[in-house]
């Protein structure tokens, strides 16, 4: 049986951020997630705003989360060296009921004290946004609406925490949590057993089916699905703020908004789903996107679409978040139904959650944390100069290995030696953008599997896209021929 | 800071760049420097194992490698220096090429002349939009390529191939060769993007079959692929409900088009041409953007090699001539797209012809007996008869020197007239 203090189930963007924020204390930590990697669920599918706080509904969990996440952002991004733009956003109507929708946000959002909110003219929001719908009547405009990478986000974090003593393992799916004789014992899909003091669930899409093993009460969460489509970089931008649709019971709507990384995005659908890992993406859910976006800008075009993904939003019926103490369960704790605006919300989540934690079992702070040691700037941003240096002092930084983001052998050999380092070809194209760019990984991704079996000897066949059995390969041509040969 | 300064720099060691490098020193210029990516020179060819290479310029048939060594002896006969593991980062429009490699670390080297010669890259899922899900299994038929061909990895077991292209339909033989099985190759047209040779060698020889006007509607598998579902398409391409078909497969290979490679290019601001990806060039491969050349697969997409190596010893050539001060001119025609015809190369015709003048372009659809035809002010200036033009196969027209004296300045449209099977 394994140790610790505090298990966290999940290393999406909220267990990243509490892993962190509890790094802090002196504590021993581990968590746990089902996938092969930080972020592979709901954080990595997701529009990737920062949300001012304008949308929540006074008094919720929700708003109130939000709106102090969304404040924290600016400083946890630069101090972790993750991009994050203040880009602004609006949020338009073409009607008469849109205008309400929208001076209700307006409303909404001043009682939810965010700042710099108005209410605009069609010229005006024209003027802001050239290529919008001519048709637009009103917008809300939203200066302190902002775009951040959040995958990348909790890779910083990840790293930070591990670098502070915090055990990430992955492949653990958590079946079964139970107090016994004051610690928790926890038991995961492959037999591992984990004890601890205090059991936290930030699980995303098992989020109430943990809840359930840890206090019983079966909550009803909705898994809703949302589509997005992802341009290239060479498209020039038609927006430089994030454009939203007035927003429904189902959601903020599509939106269509720069990324961090100079793409376009478009999405997201709302389809309710009975599988919350099928992350599938349908020709109607897709369909769906570019007719309802092409509302807000009438001259779309996808034909610089360089992949199509989705993600699934965990939603409880309550539609708030669940954050605190697990009502009657002892010594557990909880952050789930986190859907928009969660990524806002982390930072502000993870800080009262480990506050309410380190009370619960009297946790010092530490006399020493290990500071952040961020990557190295990525070759693509660096000056002539910076670039010239690089490449003196490491030649792997003259081996180009993926020609559209330009990314270099040095920084993949760097992404997967990080605390939380890349061990498969999507780890290493999140942590670096290689294969991010218009030939998805088509130039790039046998160099990649062989720079991985490099640094991490797995042998090449065994390198996989996602982990699991996502193995790229299926055996060398000469096994393959023989095999042939056998089966004749 | 300029590191080095050469007369003709040519970005990429592939069939183009190295037949350009030849011909500028053949032309008589000394000072030349080739740029190339990959650890050695030959481009995609050395890929590209099968036969079927040459039959045209060396009148024998050869592999890729066979027929890039050629090249690559000729240039090293001649001394040209070919610096690889080098990849430019950009190239302005003043000339200036930056480049960074693990052994020469960052430069910055200027030209009296650039020939861009890097090539095309396939075109992924993403571009295609075809819904399911990301697994792994998925790949471009040139990345499955390399992948068997020069590192000797089997990409996977059950293949279905989505697109006719010629690189998948080598990968449907050479899948099969070796020990998967090829369950089918799908392709949405109505007729196939790929030469009919390799139709017939790659794909009937193995009882593969081609489901034109099909495609793929679904990719599942969460994990590794475990299938695909395809369904025919109608007249606008969109799939007919009721006729899906389920494939188990472990591998789908994409070979649905190629793009030219023109990140540098449009870095460089020059003029790109949207019905070929690749630059707007004149009739001596010269680009919006005076002393900087285009040819090869950069260009436009060739599927004969050998054109390749003939257009850019022509690019090579003006490259030459245009440092000795010779290539200057004034552009005269504008060369525009008729009916059936797309992507006509070069756009421009300038005045002072020493040559006649070769169009390449890409029929728009699938044309029995029928006739390519070049006018100009009211005046026919060339015309070209075949039993089929097909989009697989790119059309050429010869354009005589004397055909355009007296014509007088303004555009030439090229037009294919004949029986339309599929347009």
């Amino acid at each position: 049986m394994n140790q610790s203090d505090i298990v966290i189930v999940g290393s999406g963007i909220t267990g990243t951020a509490l892993a962190r924020e509890l790094s802090r204390y002196d504590a021993s930590i581990v968590v746990l997630d089902r996938g092969y990697d930080v972020a592979e669920g709901a954080t990595k599918a997701n529009s990737g705003i920062v949300h001012a706080g304008y949308d929540a509904v006074p008094g919720t969990q929700k708003a109130k989360f939000n709106v102090l996440g969304a404040k924290k952002y600016a400083a946890l991004c630069a101090g972790l060296h993750v991009p994050y733009r203040k880009c602004g956003a609006l949020v338009i109507g073409f009607c008469e009921e849109d205008r309400i929708t929208i001076e209700q946000l307006y409303r909404r959002g001043v009682l939810n004290g965010v700042s710099g909110l108005r209410i605009v003219s069609r010229d005006e929001a024209l003027q802001m946004e050239p290529a919008l719908n001519p048709a637009v009547s009103c917008a809300l405009f939203v200066p302190e609406s902002a775009i951040v990478s959040p995958y990348e986000l909790a890779f910083a974090m990840a790293d930070d925490a591990a670098a502070n003593g915090v055990r990430f393992i992955f492949g653990e799916s958590v079946i079964a949590a139970a107090r016994r004789g004051g610690t928790w014992e926890v038991e995961t899909a492959r037999g591992s057993r984990y004890a601890c003091r205090v059991f936290i669930n930030c699980s995303g899409s098992s989020g109430a089916e943990i809840h359930r093993m840890v206090c019983g009460t079966r909550l009803k969460m909705i898994h809703r699905r949302g589509q997005y489509y992802l341009l290239d970089r060479s498209a020039a931008l038609p927006f430089s703020r994030t454009i939203f649709q007035c927003p429904s019971s189902m959601g903020k709507g599509v939106l269509v908004s720069p990324t961090v990384h100079g793409n376009l995005l478009i999405g997201p659908n709302a389809e309710d789903i009975a599988d919350p890992l099928d992350t599938a993406t349908t020709s109607g859910g897709l369909a769906s996107v570019l007719e309802k976006a092409v509302k807000t800008w009438p001259s779309l075009s996808v034909r610089s679409n360089i992949t199509n993904f989705s993600g699934v939003r965990a939603h409880l019926e309550t539609d708030d978040f669940m954050v605190g103490p697990v009502p009657g369960a002892e010594a557990a704790f909880e952050a789930i139904g986190i859907e928009s605006p969660g990524l806002s919300s982390a930072p502000a989540v993870a800080e009262e959650l480990s506050a309410l934690v380190a009370e619960s079992i009297g946790l010092k702070k530490k006399k020493e944390i290990v500071p952040y040691c961020p990557p190295a700037k990525p070759f693509s941003a660096m000056t002539d100069g910076e670039r010239k240096n690089a490449v003196a002092q490491d030649a792997a930084y003259g081996n180009i290995v993926c020609r559209c983001e330009t990314v270099t052998e040095a920084e993949i050999r760097n992404a997967i030696r990080r605390p939380v380092g890349a061990t498969t070809i999507d780890g290493v194209k999140r942590r670096t953008r290689a294969g991010m760019g218009r030939c998805q990984g088509g130039f790039c991704s046998p160099r990649v599997a062989r720079i991985l079996s490099e640094e991490t000897g797995i042998p090449l066949c065994e390198i996989t896209k996602s982990g699991g059995n996502s193995r790229l390969l299926s055996g060398t041509v000469d096994e393959f021929l023989k095999g042939a040969a056998e089966n004749d | 800071m300029i590191d080095l300064h050469v007369g003709v720099l040519v970005i990429g060691a592939g069939p183009a760049g190295l037949a350009a490098a030849v011909a500028a020193h053949e032309n008589g210029t000394d000072s030349i420097l080739v740029l190339e990516r990959e650890n050695e020179p030959g481009g995609i060819l050395r890929q590209c194992i099968h036969n079927g290479f040459g039959l045209h310029r060396f009148n024998e048939e050869l592999t890729g490698p066979e027929y890039a060594q050629r090249d690559i002896d000729r240039a090293r006969a001649a001394g040209i220096p070919i610096e690889c593991n080098t990849t430019v980062l950009s190239v302005s429009a003043g000339r200036v090429v930056t480049c960074v490699s693990p052994e020469k670390g960052f430069r910055q080297i200027s030209a009296d002349a650039v020939i861009l010669a890097m090539g095309c890259r396939e075109r992924p899922r993403g571009a295609l939009c075809t819904p399911g899900t990301r697994c792994a299994g998925i790949y471009s038929a040139g990345t499955a390529q390399r992948f068997v061909n020069m590192e000797g990895y089997m990409p996977g077991k059950r293949v279905v191939i989505l697109g006719s292209g010629d690189i998948g339909l080598i990968m449907a033989r050479r899948m099969t060769l070796q020990g998967a099985k090829v369950l089918a190759c799908v392709e949405i047209m109505p007729y196939s993007s790929g030469l009919k040779r390799n139709i017939v060698q790659c794909l009937d020889d193995y009882g593969i079959p081609l489901l034109l006007g099909h495609t793929v509607t679904d990719i599942r598998g969460k994990e590794r692929l475990t299938g695909v579902t395809v369904a025919e398409v109608d007249g606008s391409r969109n799939p007919i409900p009721g006729t899906e078909q389920d494939f188990e497969c472990d591998t789908l290979l994409l070979s649905c088009g190629l793009i030219p490679e023109n990140e540098l290019t449009s870095g460089a601001g020059i003029t790109l041409s949207p019905a070929t990806s690749g630059a707007v060039v004149d009739e001596r491969f010269e680009t919006s953007v005076p002393g900087i050349f285009a040819c090869g697969n950069v260009l436009h997409v060739h599927d004969l090699v050998d054109y390749v190596s003939e257009e850019s010893a022509a690019a090579g050539l003006a490259a030459s001539e245009y440092i000795r001060g010779k290539g200057k001119k004034e552009l005269r025609w504008s060369v525009v797209d008729g009916p059936g015809v797309r992507g006509t190369v070069p756009q421009q015709i300038s005045s002072g012809l020493q040559d006649d003048v070769r169009l390449m372009f890409r029929p728009s659809g699938v044309f029995k007996n029928a006739v390519a035809v070049a006018e100009s002010s009211g005046k026919e200036i060339a015309r070209k008869k075949a039993m089929i033009f097909t989009p697989g196969e790119m059309a050429l027209l010869n354009i005589r020197k004397e055909a355009l004296s007296g014509i007088p300045e303004g555009s030439i449209t090229v037009r294919i007239e004949g029986e339309i099977q599929h347009g």
